[in-house]
């Protein structure tokens, strides 16, 4: 099938077949429904991996496409139109990497196993769906899809205040992206050509094909803004976060972490920088300091936490507003780094949830207070969450260094300010990890339950251990995945300098 | 003179079955009238056939009285298939009630005749006609169970309420007629087109008649009746008032303000645009506190009416075709969330708060997942047949530039998930009661919710084919 044009179709109905499958497993055969999941979404990342392997860094335009027209009914034309480019490929991987890991952290989940792994697969395949869709209408119907299952996750197996944070969880996110369903189909009256695909909405702004007044423009832009503006989440719009990431089961927050978060970041490169240029340069100052607040303001959240769950939660608004605040400085530098931190967010973050999901399954409780010591009794555990940590610091020779230093130095080239703001987000981090490392893990042993626990089994090291290497791997050798992103990335830069440029020469002249 | 009977052959074949059954309830054992469903069910299949004779004829027959067009054929499709719907779930629901009367059946087969003359009429009189017989069956069907007080109550406020509608419509249609001397749609256009300055009369005969449909249409702020009379009916009759009622009202307004008042666009648009963002409001805002769930869908039901006027302000091709889309899917999801709540509510109707369904995803599967599927289309959520609807309708009124209209709309509908979302959580989210009667399924009705609910999937995932359909019928 590879190499023909069904091959990123293949990737999404894998998944779905598995979904499908599951469907029709008795419900009492736990262990078969598990090992289901487990199969198809192995097969799905090895798949994926495909793609990876394939992959033409030099190429200008999107590769892996298939393009079908899907409705065409009077004015209407909506098309099925997927592929990728160097942006998407890796977070298509991210996701087809983190799911089978996910599964094998849900051995814990005993009740009502087959809508569980129903609903996993079928996040999936939303959530690649989001990744690989060129046409507005496909993108935005992926991007509610992965609503439902995601609601479900929190909503049934979550924590005690599950219901609440599930349906917080599903009005913000849905909330936000109503506004941009209005926005997609005012862009489609204003494109002559009628049509929803993103790639020729693109070229045919590019080329003033399409002109939108400026007003309408800014209009457009917030619209599809405050839809991922929420999911990032940016701060103010972060509220949801906290609540859902602690009463999510844990597979469900190292999923809403490591990828869904990403869904926002992705629609913004995607998205706004690209169809809004002029809107985004003109609202960047504001959107950077939105996110050098959500910097500093999580992590001091984080600091004050007294639960560890809802610490990584605080950590990641902090961590994803270095992400937007590289996306609006505007060149290579920051706009690869904050693509590759979103990776290594993806892993680092959804690493340190299955290691807080494993402390939980051990003690029943995410309170720092209830621990202390437990490298002692979990020597194994503490050396996984001491390098996760440190990845997730930004210790250099690990993932997050590359991400967290590429997005400082752009940002710096364009605003000293800005990139100085930003940096005391690190110390931050630095600060809250360590010290909640040294709560939990250092010292003796003061609770009498801690002395029992025991350490990682066979199964919880098997889905620590891929991480460990891809974070080793990030951190010592980034260009295997900068330089598959050059060339996209440079497009979106490009297109931003488009609009840009003949200010720069405004000014220059006037200097003169 | 030649007449074309062919223009009106499924209305007369469900009279004719309707006046059939009601000769033989008299020679019928009491315990034995269900059975006369059966032969109501002949006659809609009767009608369907009727229907396909005068397939793809066009003419206005019976001197300018009915209009047989694609619009016509497009609408009478939908309300047999409706009325077929309703009919099988009511066969189940006077079983279970113990209701044993045949003219149950007769008073559903009159209804749908005043429904297909509704959508097909070419002369106000026509209009008003189809109206009474439709109304004055509901009138009846919804204080079937005579023996509670909920249903009379319903009855006697949607007769009273509904009587005091249809004479503002009758007194609109008096205005427009002295305005321009003629009830006949097409000569109505005319004179309004021939003579540009429009007379007060005209515009006071506009808006009378508007207060009439939007009565039927349950549009705020005429919609205080819908959710007592939603309430207290009998189910199928609530599914027929929702779905059926409200579609043909619906219908009958698109034909008039589209063909017979196309030129007065903007002082319609401009009645309509307030009234829209009202429904939508006041339907989506009432129904988050609602605890029972025939009150909740009755307010959303609302919501949904206000959906539709958004298209029908849109006031182009795209704007029919949605409304006609629009139409179908929320006629899916509604019947099929309006069995689950029957079959929920066992015999009287005992279960019907939201607290009800308590984790009765879990321990029936079935009721649960597709009473799931007609909610979250319902809340307008993607692959299903609600959001396509949506986004059709939304689409024709961004072509018409009311961005404004649409940004509530939008709005709106976010408030509506929360109380659509509230009973899935409920059902698989909450705690499972012990029960005194168990639900039971049978297997007409589990037929029809699995229909259902393949529909609404199928229209989500693959709209194409009933937006063809919905194309053609859209221009008159």
């Amino acid at each position: 099938m590879f190499g023909t044009e069904l091959q990123l179709t293949l990737l999404l109905l894998i998944p779905g077949f598995g979904a499908l499958v599951i469907a029709f497993v008795p419900s009492r055969k736990i262990h078969l429904l598990r090992g289901t999941s487990l199969f198809f979404t192995s097969l799905t990342f090895l798949y994926s991996l495909l793609f990876f392997t394939h992959f033409d860094p030099g190429a200008e335009t999107m590769q892996f496409v298939q393009k079908v027209p899907w409705l065409n009914v009077g004015v209407l034309h909506i098309h099925y139109h997927v592929g990728m480019d160097g942006i998407s490929l890796f977070l298509v991987i991210l996701t087809t990497f983190l799911m089978p890991l996910t599964i094998l952290a849900s051995w814990g989940i005993e009740k009502k196993v087959r809508p569980y792994m129903f609903f996993m697969l079928l996040l999936e395949v939303g959530m690649i769906g989001v990744f690989v869709s060129l046409d507005l209408i496909l993108f935005y119907i992926f991007w509610e899809i992965t609503l439902i299952p995601m609601y479900f996750l929190i909503g049934v197996w979550g924590g005690k205040r599950r219901v609440y944070a599930a349906v917080k969880f599903f009005i913000y996110t849905m909330a936000g992206s109503l506004l941009m369903l209005a926005a997609i189909l005012t862009l489609y009256f204003f494109n002559e050509a009628q049509n929803f695909d993103l790639v020729e909405i693109t070229q045919r702004l590019s080329l003033n094909q399409i002109i939108l007044p400026f007003p309408v423009e800014l209009l457009l832009f917030l619209a599809f803004f405050l839809a991922f503006a929420v999911k990032v989440p940016i701060f103010p719009f972060h509220t949801w976060l906290p609540d859902a990431h602690v009463e999510a089961p844990t597979a469900a927050s190292v999923i809403l972490a490591g990828v869904m978060l990403k869904m926002g970041t992705y629609g913004l490169l995607r998205f706004c920088l690209p169809m809004f240029p002029s809107a985004s340069a003109a609202l960047a100052p504001a959107i950077s300091l939105l996110a050098i607040v959500g910097i500093i303001y999580g992590a001091l959240v984080a600091l004050v936490q007294t639960d560890v769950k809802k610490l990584v939660a605080y950590s990641s608004v902090s961590h994803m507003g270095f992400v937007v605040l590289g996306i609006f400085a505007f060149n290579l530098q920051s706009i690869e780094g904050a693509t590759f931190q979103m990776l290594s967010h993806g892993l680092s973050t959804g690493a340190l949830f299955l290691l807080v999901g494993m402390l939980y399954d051990r003690r029943h409780t995410h309170l720092i207070q209830d621990f202390g010591g437990l490298a002692h009794v979990m020597p194994r555990l503490a050396a996984f969450f001491m390098f996760i940590m440190l990845s997730s610091i930004g210790l250099p020779g690990l993932n997050g260094f590359v991400g967290e230093f590429l997005i400082l130095q752009g940002t710096f080239l364009e605003h000293a300010g800005r990139a100085a703001f930003a940096a005391s987000g690190i110390v931050l981090s630095a600060i809250y990890m360590l010290w909640v490392y040294q709560r939990v893990f250092m010292g003796a042993v003061q609770n009498d339950q801690n002395r029992t626990l025991t350490d990682l089994n066979f199964r919880e090291t098997v889905i620590l251990v891929p991480i460990v290497l891809l974070v080793v791997w990030m951190g010592l050798h980034p260009s295997t995945f900068l330089r598959r992103m050059d060339t996209s990335v440079q497009k979106v830069v490009d297109r931003i300098e488009q609009v840009r440029e003949p200010q720069i020469y405004r000014v220059e002249y006037r200097g003169h | 003179m030649d007449i074309n009977y062919t223009a009106i052959l499924p209305e007369i074949m469900l009279s004719l079955v309707g006046i059939c059954i009601m000769l033989l309830i008299p020679f019928v054992p009491r315990e034995r009238q269900t059975h006369l469903g059966y032969l109501a069910l002949a006659g809609i299949v009767l009608a369907f056939f009727g229907v396909a004779m005068g397939w793809g004829q066009t003419d206005l027959a019976f001197s300018e009285m009915i209009f047989q067009d694609d619009f016509g054929q497009f609408s009478k499709i939908f309300f047999l298939f409706v009325s077929t719907v309703i009919l099988l779930i009511s066969m189940n629901y006077l079983e279970q009630e113990k209701l044993f009367q045949g003219e149950f059946f007769v008073l559903l087969l009159f209804a749908t005749v005043g429904m297909l003359f509704m959508a097909t009429s070419a002369d106000l009189i026509m209009t008003f006609l189809g109206l009474e017989v439709l109304s004055i069956s509901t009138y009846i069907l919804a204080g079937f169970k005579e023996r509670e007080r909920k249903s009379s109550e319903a009855a006697w406020k949607y007769f009273l309420l509904g009587a005091f509608s249809t004479a503002f419509l009758l007194y609109g249609i008096a205005f427009v007629y002295g305005a321009t001397g003629s009830t006949k749609y097409l000569q109505i256009a005319e004179a309004i087109q021939a003579s540009p300055d429009y007379s007060l009369i005209l515009f006071v005969g506009l808006g009378l008649m508007m207060v009439g449909f939007g009565f039927k249409v349950a549009l705020a702020p005429f919609h205080a009746w819908t959710p007592d009379v939603y309430e207290g009916a009998p189910i199928p009759i609530t599914a027929l008032l929702a779905v059926a009622s409200k579609g043909a009202a619906l219908l009958a307004l698109v034909r008039i303000l589209y063909q017979v008042f196309p030129d007065l666009s903007q002082q319609w648009q401009a009645i309509l645009w307030p009234m829209a963002v009202m429904t939508m409001a006041i339907g989506n805002i009432a129904a988050l506190t609602q605890s029972n769930i025939k009150r909740m869908l009755a307010y959303s039901s609302i919501a949904h009416a206000g959906y539709l006027l958004v298209g029908l302000t849109a006031h182009n091709p795209l704007a029919t075709q949605g409304i006609l889309f629009y139409l179908v899917a929320y006629a899916f999801m509604t019947l099929g969330a309006l069995i689950v709540v029957q079959i929920v509510g066992r015999r009287e109707e005992q279960h019907t708060t939201i607290e009800d369904y308590n984790g009765i995803g879990y321990r029936y599967p079935f009721l649960g997942i597709a009473l799931s599927v007609f909610l979250i289309s319902l809340a307008g959520i993607p692959a299903t047949a609600g959001f396509m609807g949506k986004l059709f309708v939304f689409s024709a009124a961004v072509q018409s530039q009311m961005y404004g209209l649409v940004v509530i709309a939008l709005v709106t509908s976010a408030i509506g998930l929360y109380y659509y979302l509230r009973v899935i959580v409920s059902m698989y989210m909450g705690e499972f009661k012990t029960e005194k009667i168990p639900i039971t399924i049978s297997m007409p009705l589990r037929i029809i919710l699995t229909l259902l609910v393949l529909g609404t999937l199928y229209l989500g995932i693959l709209p194409g084919s009933l937006l063809n359909l919905a194309e053609e019928a859209a221009s008159f």
